[in-house]
């Protein structure tokens, strides 16, 4: 996405300059209660309509998840998660977990610290984290630096995609797609207070059902998320086909970020000078073309 | 729906068997999240697979296809040993206390009156004893040996939780706590909904099926109460409007039927139809039959249908057997009937043994296709290569293909499964030279009727003279339609008791169907409907949802029938004091002079629960109580009794292993031919069913872009021992064969498909998802009714899809 008037930028990716602050804006998130979901991937074609994405019709691979991962095309999918949990009198009892996976839009987000492009990510004040994709150089840093495997690079322009959280809709007070359409009220969205105090009702239920470790997921190794999870079982979130258990951002960012970053940019910085005395000498790159259009 | 959509969040249990409700109505399924989270309910599933519904449940317990009755036969038996029945609910408003006649019997798994050759029951021996005023006996201390709830225990008895478990593959222990939740709910203040589908419907036995769902909710006290019922989840959105208005073959709107070849008068007609009480003082609704069929007969024949010929009784057709499309493709196939005209309908896709179909429709000299998108029907001539590899040149049958509208391109009422019409308007003009339905229909109707008004014929007069009152002949609009079948005064309605008070004037639109009279003064197209579109507008329209009693009760939200009626057999939510069984659930009670409460009584207002023989809550049947065991109207048995699937992987029927006439359901028809088509486990040891998936909307959404994405191509499911033991990997391809066809798709293997244990012999599973097919925009596949048997349920003809024999193999 653009930029949005209405949405404050809190971090922006390889800046320096301050960030606004004038405005106070609410902290959102979307909370997603595995517990009710259908799997019905309604939430999967509302988010092919509102942002004009049409993925491959592909294969079936064995299993229900289709597309079967996440694209430039697919922003969200679900997981399909088959395992079989110890009961007290049955032995075991089959359950069949179904998780919308996409963007977890962190407070901390790895992706934005990864950035080498000035502006191809940023964080809006409400929490939303978005790919501004004019800024986008394609140059992948931003999928080493994301703890959840979320972005997918574009065949077509070698730039990198993913959930938007409707940051769109949300700045004139809509909330995202799939929440909209979500037929079993699993997804909601609101502020992240009023989600955790919804979540909270949620594993109170769940617990009376006798999942003893129910719970909401917003990982601190990330500095929490705007989007959230309520997990039958928050004590195993990889049990949901494979939801980290502790996210951070790869050390390798932080490397980027602390020691070698001055560094690179001072590479950058050298780059530039050397294009600059290279154009200098040589003159304009099109000139060879110029020439020829003459000649003709 | 005996209740409604809104109404299952005041469930305390949800039994979802039969149906897969998360998956085919995820918009519905909200409904049981809501009693979920708001109400504590909780949730069981009862299915062969672990589905979507499952995923949602508290607790999952599976079976095997086509063991239903035997499941709900071991739930009926153990609520009667163990006394977990509502007894005063049962003794009050069943027909538990009725008397049987001596002649009744039931022996090595058949009934009395069974006729082998013509595979025929007569059910004269299952009536009820009748004293000398002509009503039934009855003992209201349930004692007698032949009342009806004595007969049960003795038949039910049967169904063990051992023999249960042998015959649906359940360990007893899930079976067991099952019967335990259930019959928490025997008391008054819990109510349990049942909802279910076409995992009833789709068996040879699957009225029985669905009747013995509806004896456990009676035995429970679960009908006409809030958050209870049987609820039936319609498949389109308007399939319940198809049912409602008539569209099978020998059913006229609103539940009335065509006459048969028998009845060629009308009073023989009304006789077994306008039902005169069983007991005293009861209101048997259906007696006002004439009513409802004088006011039908002169909505469609006006002035051509009078007293003097008996309201056109001779324009009806009278039956000789029932049309129904398995009759119609194996009439197709002898060559007796050549033409045919496919509305709304994609035969080749959505009915079983494609060969057959396809032979049918080769053998026809037209087919017209009325669809708006392109169907495996419209192009069954054409060769599509594996997929559906037929010869061109071969098929002479001239096929018309008449591009109609989608609903979101008309105006017009869907009637919901909670029996709500709601109207709804057009959001865009159909493209290219799509018409609407009624357009298309008034097209051919203006045609064919010119060419009798110049040609004659045998007996035009049915045609030539069928009103036809619509501002544009060729093209009546939706809201004359509904204005029809409401109805309207022909003359100046009086009221009976008070000649001076005029109720309606000739003209008008009526209120509803308790203004139709039988002297032809009123019209009516669908008796059920009248209320719909009144002198006071089109009530399906209505948009009000305030809840003033805050149980889900929107009595001005759309309009539903009967009369508004959200519950039926509301009146059975209160004890026979007129008060209600329990006060946080009020539906209707008596109020001291009249029943009123947050739905439209269902019961004469002024019913005084105080009198001598007080008026009884099921006022449509003849005994004023609901029915747990049939004397009439089933065409298989008085008491549902399971028999095995027409395919089955076992030898015989655990309940009659020496009787092999009652292997299969006895009464269930079987065209000459068809048998020979069925396989048995020697050659196909799999039980195999067949479903829908929550991503696809049956044959159509394949040529929608964004579904197609979603579930792009055909699979079939197994279990991880199938899998293992013929060397198939996920995601393999593999060959699947039914003794009429075989196909090759993608292999899913899976934990959500268990082996069956049946009293030690391991029963393995195939589970076949629908939806692929040779035309649309998802990856071809082949059709699953390739596989699918020739034979239907003994009462309505639905094919058995649902549990039929297949091999697999590695392709």
């Amino acid at each position: 996405m653009s930029s949005l008037q209405s949405l404050d930028i809190a971090a922006r990716s390889a800046t320096t300059t301050a960030t606004p602050h004038a405005r106070s804006t609410m902290e959102v998130a979307k909370l997603i209660d595995v517990s009710s979901c259908i799997g019905c991937k309604a939430c999967q074609v509302a988010c092919m309509e509102w942002n004009d994405l049409r993925d491959e019709i592909g294969h079936n691979v064995g299993v229900y998840d289709n597309p079967a991962d996440l694209s430039a095309q697919s922003w969200t999918v679900m997981r399909f998660s088959e395992v079989e949990m110890p009961t007290k009198d049955e032995g075991s009892r089959l359950e069949w977990l179904i998780r919308k996976d996409g963007c977890m839009h962190c407070a901390d987000p790895g992706c934005l610290k990864a950035c080498p492009a000035p502006g191809a990510i940023v964080k809006y004040d409400n929490g939303i984290v978005d790919f501004i994709q004019e800024h986008c150089i394609g140059c992948g840093n931003c999928l080493i630096g994301c703890p959840f495997n979320i972005p997918r690079f574009s065949k077509k322009d070698d730039k990198a995609y993913k959930c938007t959280l409707c940051s769109d809709r949300v700045s004139v007070g809509l909330e995202p797609a799939c929440v909209k359409t979500c037929p079993t009220g699993a997804i909601r969205f609101g502020t992240k207070e009023d989600m955790h105090e919804f979540a909270a009702e949620r594993i109170t239920d769940l617990k009376e059902r006798g999942f003893e470790n129910a719970g909401v997921y917003d990982p601190e190794g990330v500095g929490g998320t705007h989007v959230m999870y309520v997990l039958q079982h928050a004590d195993k979130p990889e049990l949901y086909h494979g939801l980290p258990a502790n996210p951070t951002i790869s050390p390798m960012v932080s490397v980027w970020k602390g020691v070698t970053k001055p560094l690179a940019v001072a590479a950058m910085i050298g780059a530039a000078v050397l294009g600059f005395l290279h154009y200098v000498k040589v003159g304009p790159l099109n000139s060879d073309e110029e020439k020829d259009k003459e000649e003709v | 729906m005996t209740n409604h959509w809104v109404d299952i969040k005041n469930a305390n249990l949800v039994l979802i068997m039969g149906g897969n409700a998360a998956e085919a109505h995820p918009c519905g399924f909200k409904w049981v999240i809501e009693a979920k989270h708001n109400n504590k309910a909780k949730l069981i599933v009862v299915d062969p697979r672990f589905t979507r519904s499952a995923a949602m449940s508290d607790y999952y317990a599976h079976i095997r296809p086509g063991t239903d009755i035997a499941f709900l036969g071991g739930i009926v038996n153990y609520l009667l040993t163990h006394n977990k029945i509502q007894t005063e609910y049962v003794r009050n408003y069943t027909n538990a206390t009725f008397i049987v006649g001596e002649g009744f019997s039931f022996e090595d798994g058949i009934f009395s009156g069974y006729d082998e050759a013509k595979r025929k029951y007569d059910n004269k021996s299952w009536s009820y004893e009748i004293d000398d005023e002509g009503f039934a006996r009855v003992d209201m201390s349930m004692e007698h040996e032949r009342c009806v709830l004595q007969l049960m225990k003795k038949h039910y008895s049967r169904y063990t939780p051992e023999m249960v478990s042998k015959i649906t593959g359940t360990p007893e222990k899930q079976f067991l706590k099952v019967c335990e939740m259930v019959a928490d709910t025997a008391v008054p203040d819990k109510a349990m909904t049942i909802m279910y589908a076409l995992g009833w419907t789709q068996h040879s036995i699957g009225s029985q099926m669905i009747r013995c769902g509806a004896i456990v909710q009676l035995l429970l006290g679960n009908i006409g109460i809030a958050g209870g019922g049987m609820n039936a989840l319609r498949g389109h959105s308007n399939i319940q409007g198809l049912t409602d208005l008539g569209l099978l073959s020998t059913s006229l709107p609103g539940y009335l039927t065509l006459p048969t070849d028998a009845e060629q008068d009308i009073d023989t007609f009304y006789k077994p139809r306008a039902l005169k009480a069983l007991r005293p003082n009861q209101m048997s609704y259906w007696q006002n039959y004439p009513k409802f069929f004088v006011s039908l007969q002169k909505t469609w024949w006006g002035n051509a249908a009078t007293k003097e010929n008996n309201w056109a009784y001779d324009y009806l057709p009278k039956a000789d057997k029932v049309y129904d499309v398995l009759q119609a493709f194996e009439l197709m196939n002898q060559g007796k009937l050549n033409g045919y005209i496919c509305q709304g309908f994609n035969p080749v896709g959505s009915f079983p043994n494609k060969k057959k179909v396809v032979a049918g429709l080769s053998k026809l000299k037209f087919l017209v296709v009325i669809d708006p998108l392109n169907t495996e029907t419209a192009e069954f001539w054409k060769n599509h290569g594996e997929f559906h590899d037929v010869n061109s040149e071969e098929i002479q049958t001239t096929v018309f293909s008449l591009p109609s509208t989608c609903f979101a391109e008309e105006d017009g009422a869907l009637t919901n499964s909670g029996r709500w019409l709601q109207w709804h308007w057009k959001g865009a003009e159909p493209p290219g030279e799509a018409k609407g339905d009624p357009e298309i229909i008034a097209q051919l109707f203006l045609r064919i009727r010119s060419a009798y008004a110049k040609d004659g014929g045998a007996f035009p007069d049915p045609i030539v003279n069928l009103t036809w009152p619509y501002k544009t002949p060729g093209n009546p609009s939706t809201e004359e339609l509904a204005m029809e079948y409401n109805g309207k005064a022909l003359a100046d309605l009086t009221d009976p008791k008070d000649p001076t008070k005029v109720l309606a004037k000739a003209g008008e639109q009526l209120s509803g169907f308790g203004l139709l009279r039988d002297d032809g003064t009123t019209t009516s197209g669908c008796w059920i409907y009248s209320g719909a579109w009144t002198q006071a507008g089109n009530q399906m329209a209505r948009r009000d949802n305030s809840d003033p009693w805050g149980i889900g009760q929107t009595l001005n939200w759309s309009w539903a029938w009967p009369a508004n009626r959200r519950i039926l057999y509301n009146a059975a939510s209160s004890r026979p004091d007129g008060l209600p069984w329990d006060a946080t659930r009020k539906l209707v009670f008596w109020n001291g002079t009249s029943w009123g409460g947050s739905d439209v009584p269902d019961i004469n207002p002024a019913a005084n629960p105080a009198d001598a023989d007080r008026v009884q809550p099921f006022i449509m049947t003849a005994e004023g109580v609901a029915r747990l065991f049939a004397p009439s109207g089933m065409a298989d048995g008085p008491l549902p009794e399971h028999y095995e699937p027409f395919e089955s992987p076992l030898d015989a029927n655990p309940m009659h292993p020496q009787n092999a006439k009652a292997r299969a359901n006895p009464a269930a028809r079987v065209f000459k031919g068809d048998l020979e088509a069925f396989g048995t486990a020697k050659d196909f040891p799999y039980a195999a069913t067949s479903y829908r998936l929550t991503e696809h909307f049956h044959y159509w959404t394949k040529n929608v872009k964004t579904s197609a994405i979603i579930q792009p191509q055909q699979f079939v499911e197994i279990g991880e021992a199938l899998a293992k033991s013929k060397g198939i990997a996920n995601g393999d391809w593999v060959k699947v064969s039914s003794n009429r066809a075989s196909i090759k798709c993608v292999a899913l293997v899976t934990k959500r498909i268990q082996t069956f244990d049946c009293g030690g012999q391991k029963v393995e599973m195939v589970g076949l998802p629908n939806h692929w097919g040779f035309v649309g925009l998802a990856k071809p596949g082949y059709l699953v009714n390739n596989l699918t048997p020739f034979v239907g349920d003994a009462n309505s003809q639905t094919p058995e899809f649902k549990a039929f024999l297949v091999n697999i193999e590695k392709a």
